[in-house]
């Protein structure tokens, strides 16, 4: 008999990083060792502690890294509580890749990028990110906006140091919401952060994080002349299935978990307002 | 009939309420929905008082009454007691509320209408007593009470338990057998009560109509819906849980339920979930002394007060004798 | 065409069973039609239509996907699915079986809902022409034909006799096995099929008109104000969505026993108010948006996904059982009327 879809494989988290005091880094691997599938920048996967429940995440790792899954994940809820309690060499199960993800290979390709990302907003965009330096000439020049509340709750905090900011091509501006001793860098928020830097208009914009840093940042790139067609983002529904079946993420005649979570503005400009 | 409609549109004019909850009317003859208008000229278009206004429009009082401004509603006699049961657990604003009590000769339903094998029903009208039923296959006619759903054969009691004016003549409690099929059950074996129960409640679909419907299921989140109360649960994953939801629901209303037979007539399996009220009902009468929840606005429910004369928990297991 | 003698149905059931399993509508014990397995001696319903739909029989309202127990860190998958048998569904109305048309652009559609699939695989269905139409029926309106409803077998019962004819290879296949169907005229159902038709016309809700709805209608009706008042009874329970023969939505949980688990799916209805709450917020945070949701999705952004088709056969199950009257119909004639 076929597998069904909806059945899950057994994975083993083999190691758990500690990003900030709410995020944390699960790596996973199939009960053969191997990545368990392959998967492109912006994809999702469902996981799962049998008795616990099932929940849908962000492939935080580059379809790049051939070892291994990873995910970051922020404590919030059932699913999330207990992943966070667990300790590595312990099971889960796992489905994908689910969802449209980034056209990296189509849309993005020779254009200069600006990614934007508040909190852990960052975690669908580390894929991508990661993708681009991996094939860094496929693409122009490449300016990584990230704000969090404070310095702790930045994700990944030492890889964007000793990795991505010193990268040739690649600029990255890090703000927080409020001075710390022992932080020099910009303070404010993400929206008028963006109004600062005035990025170039030509550029394709990837934008991920909580919903008012969108509303705001959104409204920052209109006013310096952004075209709604070439800014993208990444939704987040609740889901059950992920097949685009079991009717929880739909908007308007778009399945989120299927048609999306990848979607331009001027997509959603299409849909009732419902998300 | 009563001159209800021209009493919405009286208290609306005059400007002595600001809306008025009533009944309006659908695509046929008997698919009323609850309503709320805010106009004379709706009520005139839409508005409708007929045999087939048997929704009891209390549980909308919770959210009406506190929409600010001064809110008028028809309530039968038996809707009465569960608009006195939701202001004693402090849900509806009296205040708010002008009731205008109306009384009834009891409501038709179209399910049971249906039950008599009639199809394709286009017009019920009464005569004499009787209901002339037109179909598209040939008309006949049905004794009125013939055509009335569960909870009005079984009526308790014409007496209104409250209302600010009164449309039609108060009346009296009714003696109408409303307990004769509880006891029939309690006769049985346990065995076969069992199986009668497991028959009925098999046919659940976990609607949630019964339970939405309820004046007295009036939780902000109910437990089977509430992820943290280790009781949620959408389906029931077995006979168990399919039992467990309509026990637990019949024992949190216990000495609140009214009787006001919601539950049954909404349920679309035709499950008479109303028995499991009355069992409560009936054993709260003997062992409290006879009471009915919403009959005033001052008593406690008896399961939620304590005196000395309370029977022992092991007077209610010898009298019960598995009952 | 085939036929044989009303008095003789229990012969034919008899012999489909000797095969394999059969489902036909039958009075449950509150008197409602149900969908049950034939047995010597359970009779035809002589109402309509089933209270719940035949989707029960594809789509089932509690079905295990999976079972997992758990050993000290490590978790072993435990297969509960079984093979399906082969089955036939006797006397599926015209509407219903249009319905399992729309469930299978849901769960034939890719990636394949391999349980729904089976069990359609192992299904025959074998419809029945309707001849009694109720008040609450508009299949015509949603382009069915009551009195020549489609399946592997279509059946039409009239005077005494059942009327008998194969539509497909395994409508066939059953055919032979029947050997007590007697041959007929291959007109032999016109003149009912005519009846009926006429009949169909009379109803109340014949002329029903869709016109405001379908593809490329959301803008138009999103935002409609009379959402609020059409939503402002509902009760937020699921009725109408259970009944339904094209609600398909569902959920996903779990039954904990001890060290073991058992996944399972249920059915779901949009109206409910955690159907799409996250721990991150609540994109349809009234009843108004709920309801609103249930019927744009069959009236626009279903046919929207699928060449046109409503997501609603017009069987009349939620005029009938919705507890305070509120429905598809209403609905559609409230928005149907355009703003001047």
């Amino acid at each position: 008999m076929k597998q069904d879809p909806l059945i899950p494989e057994i994975g083993v988290v083999t190691d758990i990083r500690t990003d900030t005091p709410d995020v944390k880094t699960f790596r996973v691997v199939g009960l053969d060792g191997k990545k368990p599938f392959t998967h492109i920048p912006g994809q999702c996967a469902m996981l799962s502690v049998p008795g616990v429940g099932e929940a849908l995440f962000s492939i935080t790792s580059s379809p790049t890294q051939t070892e291994y899954l990873e995910f970051s994940i922020k404590k919030c809820g059932c699913v999330t509580d207990w992943l966070h309690a667990m300790e590595p060499g312990r099971q889960i199960t796992i489905r994908g890749p689910y969802g449209n993800g980034f056209p990296v290979d189509t849309d993005f390709a020779g254009k200069d990028l600006l990614f934007i990302a508040g909190g852990i907003g960052l975690a669908p965009l580390h894929s991508v990110i990661n993708y681009c330096r991996h094939y860094r000439s496929r693409y122009g020049a490449i300016d990584i906006v990230y704000g969090s509340r404070s310095m702790e709750d930045l994700v990944d905090y030492p890889e964007i140091l000793n990795e991505w900011s010193r990268e040739d091509g690649i600029r990255v501006h890090l703000t927080i919401d409020r001075e710390q001793p022992e932080w020099d860098g910009h303070v404010g928020f993400v929206p008028n952060y963006v109004r600062e830097l005035a990025p170039d208009t030509a550029r394709t914009v990837v934008m991920c994080g909580p919903p008012v840093m969108i509303k705001f940042t959104l409204a920052a790139l209109m006013d310096l002349g952004f075209d709604r067609t070439s800014i993208y983002t990444t939704m987040e529904l609740r889901m059950k299935c992920a097949l685009g079946k079991c009717g929880r993420c739909n908007i308007g005649t778009k399945y989120v978990c299927k048609d999306g979570p990848v979607f331009r503005f001027d997509q959603l400009d299409e849909l009732p307002d419902e998300y | 009939m009563q001159g209800v409609k021209e009493k919405a549109i009286e208290l609306l004019r005059s400007k002595s309420v600001d809306r008025v909850v009533g009944w309006k009317a659908g695509e046929f003859f008997y698919d009323l929905t609850p309503a709320v208008f805010t106009s004379v000229p709706e009520v005139e278009q839409s508005f409708v008082w007929s045999v087939f206004c048997a929704a009891n429009l209390s549980k909308y009082l919770i959210a009406e009454s506190r929409r600010g401004g001064k809110v008028a509603a028809f309530l039968k006699p038996c809707d009465t007691y569960s608009f006195v049961q939701l202001v004693k657990e402090h849900r509806i604003l009296r205040e708010n509320v002008h009731v205008v009590g109306v009384q009834c000769a009891g409501m038709c339903d179209m399910e049971t209408i249906r039950s008599h094998g009639l199809s394709a029903v286009t017009s019920v009208a009464e005569q004499d007593g009787a209901l002339r039923v037109e179909t598209l296959y040939g008309a006949r006619t049905l004794d009125r009470k013939d055509a009335l759903g569960e909870k009005c054969r079984t009526c308790k009691s014409k007496k209104l338990a409250v209302y600010d004016e009164l449309l039609g003549e108060q009346g009296c409690d009714e003696d109408n057998g409303r307990f004769l099929e509880v006891a029939r059950i309690e006769a049985m074996t346990p065995e076969e009560r069992f199986a009668f129960w497991r028959g009925e409640l098999s046919r659940c679909i976990r609607c949630n109509a019964c339970r939405n419907v309820c004046p007295a299921c009036s939780c902000e989140t109910c437990v089977f819906d509430n992820p943290d109360s280790g009781l949620r649960n959408k389906a029931a994953a077995d006979a168990f849980e399919e039992n467990l939801f309509h026990i637990i629901r019949a024992f949190h209303v216990a000495s609140r339920c009214t009787d006001c037979g919601e539950c049954t007539r909404v349920c679309p399996q035709h499950i008479p979930l109303h028995l499991l009220n009355r069992k409560f009902i009936k054993d709260i009468n003997g062992l409290y002394g006879p009471y009915q929840a919403g009959a005033d606005f001052d008593t406690k429910p008896p399961l939620m007060d304590f005196t000395l004369h309370d029977p022992e928990p092991s007077q209610a297991a010898v009298r019960g004798g598995g009952v | 065409m085939k036929q044989i003698a009303k008095t003789e149905l229990d012969t034919l059931f008899a012999a489909i069973t000797a095969e394999q399993k059969l489902y036909i509508p039958a009075d449950d014990s509150a008197g409602q039609a149900q969908f049950t397995l034939w047995r010597p001696g359970l009779a035809l319903s002589g109402r309509l239509n089933t209270a719940r739909s035949a989707k029960d029989l594809f789509f089932p309202q509690v079905e295990n996907l999976v079972g997992f127990r758990m050993h000290a860190g490590a978790i072993e998958r435990v297969e509960t699915r079984e093979e399906p048998e082969d089955f036939v569904i006797f006397g599926v109305r015209a509407c219903d079986c249009r319905s399992f048309s729309i469930l299978d652009r849901v769960f034939l559609s890719e990636p394949v809902d391999t349980f729904y699939q089976m069990r359609r695989a192992h299904a025959t269905v074998v419809t029945l022409a309707c001849t009694r139409p109720e008040e609450t029926c508009f299949c015509a309106a949603m382009g069915v034909d009551a009195a020549d409803p489609a399946g592997d077998v279509t059946c039409w019962l009239e005077d005494g006799t059942l009327l008998w004819r194969a539509n497909t290879e395994k409508g066939e296949a059953l055919t032979e096995k029947l050997p007590m169907l007697r041959p007929c005229p291959a007109d032999a159902a016109d003149a009912q099929q005519a009846r009926t038709r006429a009949l169909m016309q009379k109803l109340p809700l014949a002329k029903l008109d869709l016109s405001a709805f379908g593809a490329g209608k959301t803008r138009a009706l999103f935002d409609r104000p009379e959402w609020a008042s059409l939503s402002e009874a509902c009760l937020g329970c699921g009725t109408c969505t259970f009944v339904c023969p094209t609600c398909q939505c569902y959920d996903v949980e779990e039954f904990r026993d001890g060290s073991s688990v058992r996944r399972f799916r249920c059915w779901d209805s949009c109206m409910y108010s955690d159907f799409t709450k996250m721990s991150a917020g609540q994109p349809r945070p009234t009843q108004r948006e709920r309801f609103r949701q249930r019927f744009l999705h069959k009236l626009v952004y279903f046919p929207e996904n699928n060449d046109g088709v409503f997501g609603c056969v017009g069987c009349g199950r939620c005029l009938a059982k919705c507890p305070i009257h509120m429905n598809i119909v209403k609905v559609i004639k409230t928005l149907g009327v355009t703003h001047a």
